[in-house]
Parts: structure tokens; sequence; C-alpha cells
């Protein structure tokens, strides 16, 4: 090995350094969400490395949140893993976005960055991606840091969970409470706010007249088309992106 | 749940999990959609917020009744105010958890 940094390799520590920078506010927002979610699943009778590997395999707050608290009302395995896959289908949409900026990165990169997709990672990414002064370094290191300060809060709170009461700091809003932030964020002009209304009220609607959790996909993809339609009308010469 | 079997429902979840998150990027990365879809796909993550949010705060209890004087709703309401007053998702976490155990403790 040659011992002088090659601009590659001086590339490659440039990128990690700002992943890094950037990350940081999403790994704050974790610790506390993970440390509840912990809690709530040691609750659940969950052992805290039976936690540390859910997070570590399946990534996904929300479908964490929910999944514990299927299996503390005794819910079988198959209807478990049909809702994960009824509220992680929104991953579906977030990785299209992404990919229109990811041309030319190798598949096994892609494939790697895939498994670090959640909805801060992706907020984060894309806004920064549309910079145009993001890579693959980058959106990988914002990705990875996140996931382990997920694995290590939700295991720390695996941990704590013994000693804290059940119902105690209103652990249970948790989950409620991280999406309110994350709409919050979301909310940049009129149209994400006509949007979020009309799913609001459709998932409502829909949640006391469908089966299980399908109402979340049922009333988000109208919402959009609904939004996009009512976008269209009110500014039709906007031409597409 | 046995040990077994949660080791199954786990790799179940992830699998689940991972494809969708896998597939687009797989199969379009680098290709130009139409604006139409993109300006669909934009609009998709508020909307799934907003989905998962809104039944959490008008039907509490899962029994399928409307209650919109609950805890839930009260607590959502002064979080959504919070939230978009001060963009922090940890101060928005932590000030609905407060919020909430307040207010469940008085009711």
């Amino acid at each position: 090995m040659n011992h002088q940094p090659s601009e590659g390799s001086h590339r490659l520590k440039t990128g990690i350094y700002q992943g890094i920078v950037a990350a940081w506010p999403v790994c704050l927002g974790f610790v506390p969400i993970g440390l509840a979610f912990g809690v709530i699943a040691q609750k659940a009778g969950l052992q805290p490395y039976q936690i540390g590997l859910m997070s570590l395999l399946v990534f996904a707050g929300s479908a964490q949140f929910i999944a514990v608290s299927m299996l503390a009302g005794g819910a079988g395995a198959v209807s478990i893993i049909l809702t994960t896959f009824a509220v992680n289908l929104r991953h579906f949409l977030m990785s299209s976005s992404l990919a229109v900026y990811m041309g030319g990165t190798r598949k096994w990169l892609l494939s790697l960055f895939a498994y670090g997709i959640t909805d801060e990672s992706f907020a984060l990414n894309l806004s920064r991606f549309k910079t145009g002064n993001w890579g693959i370094t980058q959106a990988l290191t914002v990705n990875h840091v996140s996931n382990f300060f997920w694995i290590a809060s939700t295991m720390a709170g695996g941990f704590a969970g013994e000693f804290i009461p059940e119902g105690a700091f209103g652990i249970d809003y948790a989950l409620p409470a991280m999406f309110i932030g994350l709409l919050a964020m979301q909310l940049k002009g009129r149209r994400y706010i006509v949007t979020a209304i009309l799913a609001g009220i459709l998932a409502v609607v829909f949640a006391m007249i469908l089966p299980g959790n399908f109402y979340i996909i049922a009333a988000s993809m109208l919402a959009a088309l609904g939004g996009v339609l009512i976008n269209r009308r009110l500014q039709p010469e906007q031409p597409g992106e | 749940m046995s040990e077994l079997n949660y080791i199954w429902l786990i790799l179940g979840m992830s699998l689940v999990t991972y494809i969708p998150r896998w597939l687009p990027l797989a199969a379009l990365a680098g290709r130009r959609l139409p604006g139409w879809l993109l300006e669909w796909l934009d609009l998709i993550p508020v909307a799934i917020l907003a989905s998962l949010l809104l039944p959490l705060m008008v039907i509490p209890d899962a029994t399928g009744q409307l209650d919109p004087l609950s805890s839930e709703f009260l607590a959502g309401t002064i979080t959504i105010i919070f939230a978009l007053k001060v963009k922090s998702l940890s101060g928005t976490v932590i000030v609905g958890m407060l919020v909430y155990w307040l207010i469940s403790s008085l009711v």
C-alpha cells in the first residue's frame, strides 16, 4: 500500500465527514424515539437483544412500534408481517423519488443504500440531492450513522424499561408525536397542507369501513392524487419538474 | 411467541420492508420519470404521515368509534401547534409525550 493519500480516499473522507455533519439532527431525533420504542418493547416482553435484532433487520420506526403493540395484543406473525408491509410500502415511493438522482451508482451500493431509507433519512438525502452537492458516500453515511443510533437507543430503552413504570412519561404517545414532528417538517406549501388534510380525513373514514391497516395505503394514494389534481387546477400553467 | 417464531417474524418483517425500499432503486435509478408521477410521489410522504396520524388521534381505542375529545386528540392538537412553531423532531416527540402524560393524568 502506498501511504500517499490519493485523491479518491480524500474524497471518500470528505464525503463521510459531510454525511456525519448532516446526519447529526436525525440521530438526535432517533434517541428519544428509540428509547421510547425500547421501553414499550420491553413491556411487550422482548429482551434487549431481540429489540436490537429487530432494529438491525427491520430499521423502520413506525412499523416497529406497530408490530410491538400487535405482539402485546397477541397478534400472529402473518398479520404483523402484512401490516408491516402496508405501513412500509411508502418507502417504495420514497425510493422512487431518490432513484432519479442515483443513476450511475453501482448496483451493490444501491442495494446497501436501500436498506437505510427511512422517513428521516429520505427527507434529508432528497433535499441534499436536489442541491446537487451530494453523493452516494454522503447518503450512505447518513443512513448508517442514523441506523447505529437507532439500534443503540432502542436497546438502551430495552434495558431501561425494567425500571420505568407502565405509562410513565407519556411514552405511549411517542409514536403519534413522531408522526406530528415528521409531518410538520414537510408542510412547506399549500399543496402539502391540502394533501395532508385530505389524507387525514380519508384515513379516518377508511379506518372505520376497511378491515385491517389498508386504510393507510388507500387514503394516502388517493389523497396524493387529489393533491396533484387540485394543484393542477389552481396552477394549470405550472410545468412538470 | 417462542424464540424461533420471533426470529421468523422479524425475518419476514425485514423482507417485506426491504423489497419496497430496494425495487425502485434497482429498476429506476437515473431514469427520468414523468412530471405528474414526480408530483404525486412528492405528495406521498405527507399523505402517509397524515393517514397514520389522524386515526390515532380521533379513533384512539381501536374500537372504530370516533372520539374527538380524547386525551389523544387534545395532546395531538397542542403537539401540532408546537411542531409547526419549532421545527424539531426530537423536541416534538418530547413535548408530545409530556403533554399527553399531563393530560391523561388529569382526565
